[in-house]
């Protein structure tokens, strides 16, 4: 008996009953556009964090202040002082080809204020490098320069956010004065708009300034913040991380018993972080999924045991004509491998469907996966042989004498 | 003489049922011969239902030998005898066995699908060709629940004559049908017989008998008489004696 004559008869014997093969495969369709659906949400928010986590800025590394004294007075980090522009400038000097752009960074709270409109907001006094560290683009204006920033030039860039806020009527706020905290500072330039955050922060209400100018007319400290950096690749992090702390340390005059008492963040360990979370969540959802895919198998099993029972004379006869208990074994297995495989074929149309639709309606990020098609179809397969086994094995190892006496 | 296609020889089947031995068969020894048409009588009880078994190697004996084609069954596993009735035996049963829904054409089908060495279209042309020689051609696609009981079983034995059998087995091949009908399937029997085939007919029906050649008797699990039939009556001759059918 050929391959092409065993699905034949297979399908003629499914058609035979047609409402209970659709209910059986209904089990393995609703499995599989289950696991589809899951895992091109999943893969859809995971891919889409990623991009919007490289695009606050390109490999990223963040050099945050840590106490490092047990006994002492705890404090924000923010506010404490250990990192000191010395410290960017011991970066600066390596030289070093792993790593892009420095910045120092330093921030104040407080009311922007022009005319009328006031708003409060973020004052942030960066170098000319953060810019192209966090991805920053000018929509109208230029960028202060490095004269601007060893003039302690009160010059400034408004982020989206705060000039909708002060200036409501649409006027270019390029070359106006506004106010922050009673200092004037001149609006050189706006940033193009950059969005919500994948947190849900407004990366456009921000004001940046040189930082020369910050620390001196509103924080009146000498300390910073954090600094900012960036690796020229992904490749390149780890080793550009390596080196900023070993410029820190010796810059902090550390020996090699004490602590760092900074702490130095990549974003790719962000993006470790999150990714991981998101697969842990992807994980469990598929695993859910799987299991109403193993709750359909068992309803092929089931079927099929039914089927072989209620077909007994069916293999008496075939049996008497000279069918081997190998080809009985092959009919009944290719039947349940049809149901599954079927199960399959519109499962997956229909969990791409479902998927398609969700992005549409919804507006979820949604990947689809050619694995995770190829899984599904492999995971069918599988079922339908695993389940479809025992049954077709009863079948044929019945007795024919027996099987064609059965009423 | 024609050739000897079937011979047994002290032939002993045993069923253990619990403590008990059953001697169904209690060695039974003849022989047939090509062209042959045996009818096989017998009560229930006679081991006329485990004699059949055997023959149509569905079953094997506890001892004694049986020579199918010079084949000796008894040492053959479930493969080989699945083999052996696929190329050699033609079954013709009480109740047809046809599978429901499916064509007439595809039920005649159906042992050539386990022959590896057919192609499809040859298929198809065996069968038609069986279907032709039951005088069924034009019901070739009707499927059994649209055929009369006659024409069922002329199915039924198209199908056990499309694989050229050497021998055709049929048990109680009439016992579901009306007079008239069963004389019907017996002349097509005699008119296969004529043709060449080599017939069993396993029945309880003494006028059926007497169709055949010669008949067997069983009895308590043992050949009680192996007569050659001298008035065989022609079935086509006694359908034209019977009252016409009523029409409808």
């Amino acid at each position: 008996m050929n391959i092409l004559s065993l699905i034949m008869i297979a399908l003629k014997a499914l058609k035979k009953n047609k409402m209970r093969t659709f209910l059986t495969m209904l089990g393995i369709i609703i499995g599989v556009a289950a696991v589809i659906t899951v895992m091109a949400i999943g893969e859809g928010s995971k891919e889409s964090i990623k991009s919007n986590l490289s695009g606050m800025g390109s490999n990223m590394i963040n050099v945050m202040p840590v106490m490092n004294e047990p006994g002492s007075v705890r404090m924000l980090g923010s506010n404490m002082q250990t990192i000191r522009q010395e410290d960017v400038e011991a970066i600066k000097k390596l030289n070093s080809p792993n790593i892009k752009g420095i910045s120092p960074v330093v921030s104040a709270n407080g009311q922007a204020i022009n005319g009328v409109n006031n708003w409060p907001t973020n004052i942030i006094g960066v170098s000319t490098d953060y810019l192209e560290i966090r991805r920053l683009n000018l929509k109208d204006g230029i960028i202060f320069s490095d004269a601007d920033i060893k003039s302690f030039a009160k010059v400034c860039l408004l982020g989206n956010t705060v000039v909708k806020n002060l200036f409501p009527d649409g006027e270019n706020p390029v070359g106006k004065t506004i106010r922050f905290n009673r200092i004037p500072f001149q609006v050189i330039g706006i940033l193009a708009s950059k969005g919500q955050s994948s947190f849900g922060q407004d990366q456009d209400d921000i004001i940046l300034a040189p930082y020369s100018t910050v620390q001196k007319r509103i924080t009146a400290t000498h300390y910073l913040q954090s600094i900012y950096a960036s690796a020229t690749s992904e490749a390149t992090s780890d080793a550009a991380t390596e080196e900023i702390k070993n410029a820190m340390r010796e810059s902090h005059h550390l020996s090699a018993t004490e602590d760092d008492d900074f702490d130095v963040r990549t974003q790719t360990e962000l993006l470790t972080t999150i990714n991981s979370t998101s697969s842990l969540l992807t994980i469990l959802l598929t695993i859910v999924a799987g299991i109403s895919l193993l709750i359909g198998g068992i309803g092929i099993m089931n079927i099929m045991y039914v089927s072989v029972t209620e077909r007994t004379k069916e293999i008496g006869l075939r049996m008497s004509i000279g069918a081997k208990g190998k080809d009985i074994l092959l009919q009944f297995l290719t039947e349940a491998i049809i149901i599954s495989i079927g199960g399959g074929i519109i499962g997956v149309v229909l969990g791409v469907t479902a998927s398609k639709v969700i992005a549409l309606i919804l507006g979820w990020p949604v990947l689809i996966s050619e694995i995770s098609i190829v899984l599904s179809f492999l995971v069918c397969g599988l079922t339908g042989i695993f389940f479809g086994y025992y049954p077709a094995q009863k079948a044929s190892r019945l007795d024919p004498i027996e099987a064609l006496r059965y009423e | 003489m024609m050739a000897k296609i079937l011979e047994i020889e002290n032939l002993k089947r045993e069923f253990i049922v619990g403590d008990e031995t059953v001697r169904a068969l209690q060695g039974i020894s003849f022989s047939v011969h090509s062209g042959e048409f045996i009818t096989i009588m017998g009560s229930s009880g006679s081991g006329k239902t485990t004699l059949l078994n055997i023959i149509g190697c569905l079953d094997t004996p506890t001892s004694g030998t049986y020579l199918l084609d010079n084949v000796n069954i008894r040492q053959l596993n479930r493969n080989a005898l699945a083999e052996l009735r696929n190329k050699k035996i033609g079954f013709v049963f009480q109740s047809y066995n046809l599978l429901p829904r499916t064509t007439a054409i595809e039920n005649v089908e159906l042992p050539l699908f386990y022959d590896r060495n057919i192609s499809s279209k040859v298929r198809k042309e065996k069968a038609f060709e069986a279907l032709k020689a039951v005088n069924l051609e034009n019901r070739a696609f009707h499927s059994p629940s649209q055929l009369s009981g006659g024409q069922q079983q002329r199915v039924a034995i198209a199908r056990a004559l499309v694989n050229e059998p050497v021998l055709i087995l049929a048990d109680e091949a009439t016992g579901n049908l009306d007079t008239r009908t069963s004389y019907e399937i017996m002349a097509l029997m005699q008119e296969l017989n004529k043709r060449g085939r080599t017939i069993i007919f396993v029945t309880h029906e003494p006028d059926i008998a007497t169709f055949s050649q010669r008949t067997i008797l069983l009895r308590d699990g043992k050949i009680q008489s192996d007569q050659v039939n001298c008035n065989m009556q022609s079935a086509l001759e006694l359908i034209a004696g019977l009252p016409k059918a009523d029409k409808i």
